[in-house]
């Protein structure tokens, strides 16, 4: 475990994980986001990659992923991205987010070298479950990187044990079935499911999926350590599309009002 | 012959297949594979399949000698496996009417499908209306346009027709948004693949409910031939499931097997659907097989005049045969398709499915260069009414 993987599990705070896509709506703004995320109390970060075939997101990533696309972003960029974010400062762990036929292309063992040396501390493949993720598992603890392990209110019980004992970084809990997206409602007896989650876990159990307003994040302040949030994010970044590519000064600062609008007092 | 021991416990056909999905719907393709592998060392079940269909889509399908055709051509005859003559008019029928049997076996009350060319999405619909299952169809906008007629079938049979407008808008973007779809109601819901792809067990599970294809075909063909094997069988591939079920009894005997690719306007361009042809290792709709992408992993729309080989993937299965080498794949441009159609119409009265003419154009240049006391046999894989519009179009633009 890296230096800031401690710092994040260290924190008694309730720990908030953005996700963004990069590159959307271009590199400079995905770098001036992240670090504005940070300022406002984000204790690690989530940056996506663009994909064509993005199973496991709904509508609102979906379009993110297409801006980044049309900056041509990919998989390795997004890597030489967290260099930069790094070298402007950024302190908080960062983890890619990316479907695995990106992984498989540039080659698994390419993009562990680049990611160690990036700056990289952890990645997520939403389309690899834990079944067919054996060589990415043994070779991300090789280069140092955690493999963030998803879990659902229908993994069985067993296999939660499991997971949930095995998790590196943090634990992933999917907040209700489905793509990601806003959501108005969660699955009942998802308390049940959270606390089986933190009785075997050695990491943080964040909640995610779905979590759009200040009201939804602080119902889990309690059944989990922290929550994640999306598609609520990358919708605003969609609003401030234009002036973000123009106005970026006044775009970052109405996003940063935004995120404190969201985030439980509390939390920072 | 090494076949035998594909797919492995992981759903692997060499290193092809596997389970790439969410984690929401790993428990359902566990439930789905105990299901399975249980009605199918059922006998009540297999005999129910069988009576369904004989007696409801008139299995089994004839094995009709192309006279006409092969004396034109030269050189080996001909054999048609009449899979038009199915009720709904293609081979698709079988895998629906398998599916729904195990859905209902499951207690599953509601199936969503995936639709290219509405071919699948018609038999679905037909098979929802008959064992009185809910059924909704994922159909990209772009095919909805195209496909006019069919999507009027399915809502006549009282589907409802869900229109995707991700992504490219065609068959890959209708498959991710009915693979969504899924992992949101996992829970009471029966994903209907309409082809030999996807996830474990889904390639294993359509090549068993299509392989009534190739078993008819060798019993009819030893019967007229006093025991004999066919000297080649050709199937088109769109996903592959019509050309998994003709291949399954043969893939263990010595008979060549050749497997026809939409070339569209040639491989050497970039209007194709040439998946084994051109394609590379790589993950879609759940399986790792070949498939049509750029360099970095971005998968890219393919094309073909047949919406149903318009496809950027194939079953991971055939990436096995391809790699083995115990498949001929090949590829056949837009322009042989339509010039074999008419070839097939005007010698032996049957309008074949675009898809299918892929298959029939490739048997002609086949038997040209075989024997004249050898047979190849042809998967006929559906009626061409369907595509009636397209060559219509096709007709006023080349004039
Ligand atoms: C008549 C017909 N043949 C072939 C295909 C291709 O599918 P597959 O390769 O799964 O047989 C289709 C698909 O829509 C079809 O309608």
């Amino acid at each position: 475990m890296n230096k800031r993987w401690e710092v994040f599990q260290h924190s008694s705070d309730y720990r908030f994980t953005p996700y963004i896509m990069a590159g959307d709506p271009c590199e400079e703004a995905t770098i001036e986001l992240s670090l504005a995320l940070e300022e406002c109390g984000a204790h690690a970060l989530e940056l996506g990659v663009p994909y064509s075939d993005p199973l496991a997101d709904g509508p609102v990533i979906q379009r993110a992923g297409m801006r980044g696309l049309a900056q041509n972003m990919n998989l390795e960029k997004t890597v030489k991205l967290v260099s930069k974010l790094r070298e402007r400062g950024l302190k908080i762990p960062v983890i890619i987010f990316t479907y695995y036929n990106l992984l498989l292309q540039l080659g698994e063992n390419r993009f562990l070298k680049l990611a160690e040396n990036s700056g990289v501390d952890g990645v997520l493949v939403p389309d690899l479950p834990y079944e067919e993720s054996g060589y990415l598992q043994k070779i991300c603890s090789e280069h140092n990187l955690a493999l963030i392990s998803l879990v659902s209110p229908t993994t069985r019980e067993e296999k939660l044990a499991r997971l949930s004992r095995e998790a590196e970084g943090f634990l992933y809990c999917i907040s209700s079935l489905g793509v990601t997206g806003v959501r108005s409602e969660f699955r009942a007896g998802l308390d049940e499911f959270l606390k089986a989650a933190k009785r075997n876990s050695r990491v943080p159990v964040l909640v995610g999926f779905g979590l759009s307003t200040r009201e939804q994040i602080q119902q889990f302040d309690g059944s989990s350590d922290g929550f994640i949030v999306g598609s609520a994010i990358v919708k605003k970044i969609e609003e401030l599309e234009s002036d973000l590519l123009t106005n970026r000064e006044e775009a970052v600062k109405t996003f940063k009002s935004y995120i404190e609008s969201l985030l439980p007092v509390y939390s920072r | 012959m090494t076949t035998a021991t594909v797919p492995d416990h992981r759903g692997r056909y060499g290193v092809f297949g596997g389970k790439y999905v969410p984690e929401t719907i790993m428990f359902a393709l566990e439930e789905l594979e105990t299901a399975f592998n249980e009605a199918i060392q059922d006998q009540e079940f297999n005999e129910l399949f069988q009576k369904e269909l004989a007696i409801y889509s008139g299995r089994p399908t004839p094995l009709t000698k192309a006279d006409r055709l092969s004396e034109s051509n030269g050189g080996a005859s001909i054999y048609l496996k009449r899979e038009d003559l199915n009720h709904t008019g293609a081979h698709k029928i079988n895998n629906a009417i398998g599916q729904a049997l195990l859905a209902v076996r499951m207690g599953k009350k509601k199936i969503i499908a995936e639709t290219g060319a509405g071919q699948h999405g018609v038999a679905a619909a037909t098979v929802a209306a008959k064992y009185g299952l809910s059924c909704k169809v994922y159909m990209g906008k772009e095919d909805i346009r195209r496909q006019a007629l069919n999507v009027f079938r399915m809502k006549l049979l009282g589907a409802e027709v869900i229109e995707v407008t991700s992504g490219s808008q065609t068959l890959k973007d209708a498959t991710n948004e009915a693979i969504r779809e899924w992992v949101a109601a996992v829970e009471d819901t029966f994903y209907l693949i309409g082809s030999a792809v996807g996830p474990y067990p889904y390639p294993k599970m359509v090549k068993q409910f299509q392989q009534v294809i190739g078993h008819e075909t060798e019993s009819q063909f030893k019967e007229i031939k006093q025991g004999k094997l066919p000297d080649a069988v050709v199937a088109c591939v769109g996903g592959g499931s019509n050309a998994i079920g003709m291949f399954a009894p043969f893939i263990e005997k010595d008979v060549p097997l050749y497997g026809i690719e939409a070339a569209g306007m040639g491989v050497e361009t970039a209007q194709h659907a040439a998946t084994l042809s051109k394609g590379s290792n790589g993950v879609i709709h759940g399986s790792l097989t070949k498939l049509l992408q750029t360099s970095e992993g971005q998968i890219t729309e393919p094309y073909s005049i047949s919406a149903g080989l318009d496809y950027p993937g194939i079953g991971p299965e055939h990436a096995y045969l391809h790699e083995t080498k115990r498949v001929t794949y090949e590829a056949v441009t837009d322009e042989e398709a339509l010039h074999a159609l008419k070839l097939l119409c005007e010698n032996e009265g049957i309008l074949c499915a675009l898809e299918s003419a892929h298959a029939v154009a490739y048997s002609l240049k086949l038997a040209k260069k075989m024997q004249k006391d050898q047979h190849v046999v042809v998967c006929l894989s559906g009626r061409g009414d369907k595509d009636v519009h397209t060559l219509m179009e096709f007709e006023e633009g080349g004039e």
